[in-house]
């Protein structure tokens, strides 16, 4: 039902207020195919096109250079081609259908656009992007990275939707303050002030407000920055799920700091700061859904202090990102595509709480996807990764980080696991929202 | 972290796997099917294939509970959502299952009030706390979650609660074996028996597979060194002709299965005539429905349901990849037109599904994964 991951919309309460929309019946029943078929019919008529074309430049291909096996597929050879070229001719097929332009199929949106993993990816590049695209959005990063008067700016925003609004370790108001410090912080900017937007449902305990409030201010001191500037807007009831949070907020960058996960390269080292996958299993827990109780609190923290000593130990640091929505796997999936390298990472070596891990197992999903809210992936030249690693474990918010793994040439643009168990597998993009296995 | 770690042990792996490899005979290849989705699913995460030796393949099996849901199933429990005041109530993997329509979640969308459950006791929750709705659960599964629903019915029933139904759609998984052996265009060597169905059938009921077929069958969990075992076990048999069937997940599965579980289901639940599985077609007396004492709680009685019979998309290759005639790359349109993000069939849909544990986890072929490794 959920990574846990912080912009978790609900939508419950507005359907249960608005009904069914009749618009949307009507267009249905006068369409018996609906959108359903619609889609699946253009997937079909997209593959056999492709299919056509990649016959045709094969039968080129196999003209000029005299292909063998090539030539002998198509033109009807009684030796068929063996499994493995097969296989690898279907992967190399895939491979492009997955470089192809991104394109949003549904006509509505779903849960799963939100859940941070390959459709809201997908959502994002067809649609914002598409509309948006300029030079400093391209590089979709944690915070775009400006240049103002000659000095080096980081922008960045965020909304949050948790539910519940209050769960062990935090609740939404130091979580919206946190995120955006975050990813301030990933940019390398050392952040500065912060905009509070906020969306009250009509009803809503001022009390709850008020303590929300509190906590962004602490939270806010914590992380040395301000806030400085805010607004506010009421809905009738039903309309929002009690308070929505926005939070933007702009920070400096020293001019020697150039930070993107376009710049990993062969050899460099991946680590992560701490345990993962936290603050996700934490939410779904806090949701008293499953009737599962364990001890374990979120990881919400401002990672700035974090990363001020990490850059000042080192200048190796080429990318920083939180694993927040879609958790550790979708970061490394975002270097791997970005720098095109492969990654390999170690099972073994990643840090994940019992509690966590237990829970995971239960419910069927993976820690690799579950959102945090305090940790922090980067990618360091592999010279100085035991610098790195030492500086962050010098730091109360690193003390447990870990390399997991290292950038490589081979593959690219895929992460490879190398399971505890001693085997190998694919960690891709999320897909939907993590559903847990009925048996 | 403990009753897990012990049974992914790499060390014990090799040892196994060297074992395995020991028995196989040179010139000789074999073919086990793993029956169970949940096995398929191990197999892939944990990268078990590395372990093997060539010679041998895994052939993927039917037990997936929402891969053989026809689409007409899906339609019929699009039509029963939409009737006024209905909730219909839904395990997460059965929500993104396509039907003709779109699946659960495009019509959650569109405003229909689907919910997801995560047992079907959730559902009398749900029905509980909206009397003045009629809550219908959309049960599916082998035997492994028929008696949670059976269970479920029979609460209702001592309840009194008159606005709770099932959508039955439970089927059994030895008509689907026997279909699968019976099938002219797959030669196996032996089975992987399903372990969660097998907590409750037992294992007598494979009896036929040995004594009739000639074929071993070892029963396994779900651990990557179980299905290791498993496959050792087969392995052995093979190596000394012999064809029985075996118990490898004792811990849990008893021989003469789970009396209890198994008295729930014939309550509350009787065979259909006959049932439509996806791919592999009407199969006799291979799914339930609900038994006629306890019609108030049998939403196909309840609602009018339209019952058409869809035709599967005509690339969809899903029946030859349920019965293991293909594997899931061999598929037309595998990963190109069918991706677990927009699935057209329903082995790309639930992370049981071959072709979803395959494209999310194995989407390398071995000579890539050592070529990578080598280097």
């Amino acid at each position: 039902m959920t990574t846990g991951h912080v912009d978790q919309p609900v939508t419950q309460g507005a359907q249960d207020a608005d009904g069914q929309d009749p618009d949307a019946q009507d267009a249905d029943s006068q369409d018996p195919d609906g959108q359903g078929a619609g889609w699946v019919q253009e997937a079909l008529r997209e593959h056999d096109e492709q299919l056509k074309s990649e016959q045709r430049n094969q039968e080129q291909a196999s003209q000029e250079q005299g292909d063998q096996e090539v030539r002998h597929a198509h033109r009807g050879s009684p030796q068929p081609l063996p499994g493995t070229v097969r296989e690898e001719l279907v992967l190399e097929r895939i491979d492009r259908a997955r470089r192809a332009r991104p394109r949003v199929k549904e006509d509505r949106i779903t849960m799963s656009h939100g859940a941070g993993g390959k459709a809201t990816q997908t959502l994002i590049e067809a649609v914002f992007l598409d509309a948006f695209r300029n030079p400093l959005l391209e590089p979709l990063e944690d915070a775009a990275q400006l240049r103002v008067n000659g000095a080096r700016i980081a922008l960045s925003t965020d909304s949050y939707v948790v539910k519940p609004l209050f769960f062990p370790g935090g609740n939404i108001g130091d979580l919206a303050v946190n995120g955006t410090v975050n990813d301030l912080a990933m940019a390398g900017a050392v952040p500065l002030y912060l905009s509070a937007g906020f969306i009250l449902e009509e009803g809503f305990p001022v009390a709850d407000l008020t303590k929300i409030v509190a906590s962004m201010q602490a939270a806010a001191q914590l992380a040395g920055v301000q806030i400085v500037t805010g607004d506010t807007k009421v809905v009738e009831k039903g309309k929002a799920d009690g308070c929505y949070i926005n939070t933007a907020g702009i920070g400096m960058i020293e001019p020697d700091v150039n930070l993107g996960v376009a710049h990993a390269r062969p050899g460099d080292a991946i680590m992560v700061s701490g345990p993962i996958g936290d603050h996700g299993v934490t939410i779904m827990l806090a949701r008293g859904e499953l009737d599962i109780e364990a001890d374990v609190i979120s990881d919400t923290a401002p990672l700035n202090a974090l990363v001020a000593s990490l850059l000042a130990q080192t200048t190796g640091v080429r990318a920083l990102r939180d694993a927040t929505r879609g958790g550790v796997a979708t970061i490394l999936n975002e270097i791997a595509t970005a720098a095109g390298v492969g990654v390999l990472v170690n099972e073994d070596d990643i840090p994940v709480r019992a509690q966590v891990r237990g829970a995971s197992e239960l419910l069927g999903i993976d820690p690799m996807y579950v959102a945090c809210e305090g940790r922090l992936v980067a990618v360091v030249d592999g010279a100085v990764a035991d610098i790195a690693l030492a500086a962050l474990r010098a730091h109360p918010q690193g003390a447990q980080a870990a390399i997991i793994g290292h950038v490589r040439a081979e593959l690219p643009g895929i992460v490879q696991l190398k399971t505890a168990f001693g085997g190998t597998r694919i960690v891709d993009l999320l897909v939907g929202d993590p559903l847990p296995r009925i048996c | 972290m403990r009753f897990v770690d012990e049974f992914r042990d790499a060390d014990k792996a090799h040892a196994l796997a060297a074992k395995i490899a020991d028995l196989c005979e040179p010139g000789r290849q074999y073919k086990l099917m793993e029956v169970c989705g949940g096995h398929t699913h191990t197999i892939y995460k944990h990268g078990l294939e590395d372990y093997l030796p060539e010679q041998i393949t895994l052939v993927h099996g039917p037990g997936c509970p929402v891969c053989v849901i026809p689409m007409g199933r899906v339609d019929d429990a699009m039509a029963l959502a939409a009737e006024p005041d209905v909730i219909m109530t839904s395990f997460g993997d059965m929500m993104r299952v396509p039907g003709s329509n779109g699946s659960f979640f495009d019509a959650k969308a569109r405003g229909t009030d689907i919910r997801m459950v995560y047992s079907p006791l959730d559902s009398l929750k749900i029905a509980r706390q909206n009397p003045d709705k009629r809550v219908v659960f959309m049960a599916i599964g082998f035997e492994t979650t028929a008696p949670s629903t059976a269970m479920t019915v029979l609460r209702a029933a001592k309840e009194g609660l008159q606005n709770f139904s099932i959508f039955c759609n439970h089927v059994t998984i030895i008509p689907a074996i026997k279909a699968i052996l019976d099938s002219p265009d797959l030669r196996l060597d032996g089975f992987i028996g399903p372990g969660h169905v097998s907590t409750v059938i037992g294992c007598r009921p494979y009896e036929f597979i040995a004594r009739d077929y000639g074929k071993p069958v070892v029963v396994a969990g779900f651990e990557p060194l179980d299905i290791l075992q498993s496959i050792y076990l087969l392995m052995l048999q093979l190596s000394q002709g012999k064809a029985i069937i075996e118990n490898q997940y004792s811990r849990v599965v008893p021989w003469d299965g789970n009396m209890v579980a198994l008295k729930a289901i014939g309550e509350t639940m009787e065979l259909r005539p006959y049932f439509e599985w996806r791919g592999l077609g009407f199969i006799s007396h291979s799914a339930l429905k609900v038994r006629e004492q306890y019609a108030s709680f049998d939403a196909e009685l309840l609602f009018s349901v339209p019952g058409v019979r869809v035709a599967d998309p005509k690339a969809c290759q899903c029946g030859e990849v349920l019965k293991g005639v293909l594997k899931p790359w061999e598929c037309k349109v595998f990963g190109t037109a069918c991706t677990p993000e927009t699935p057209i069939g329903t082995c790309m849909v639930s992370p049981e599904g071959a072709c979803a544990a395959y494209y999310n986890y194995g989407r390398l072929t071995r000579t890539r994964v050592k070529e990578a490794s080598r280097s």
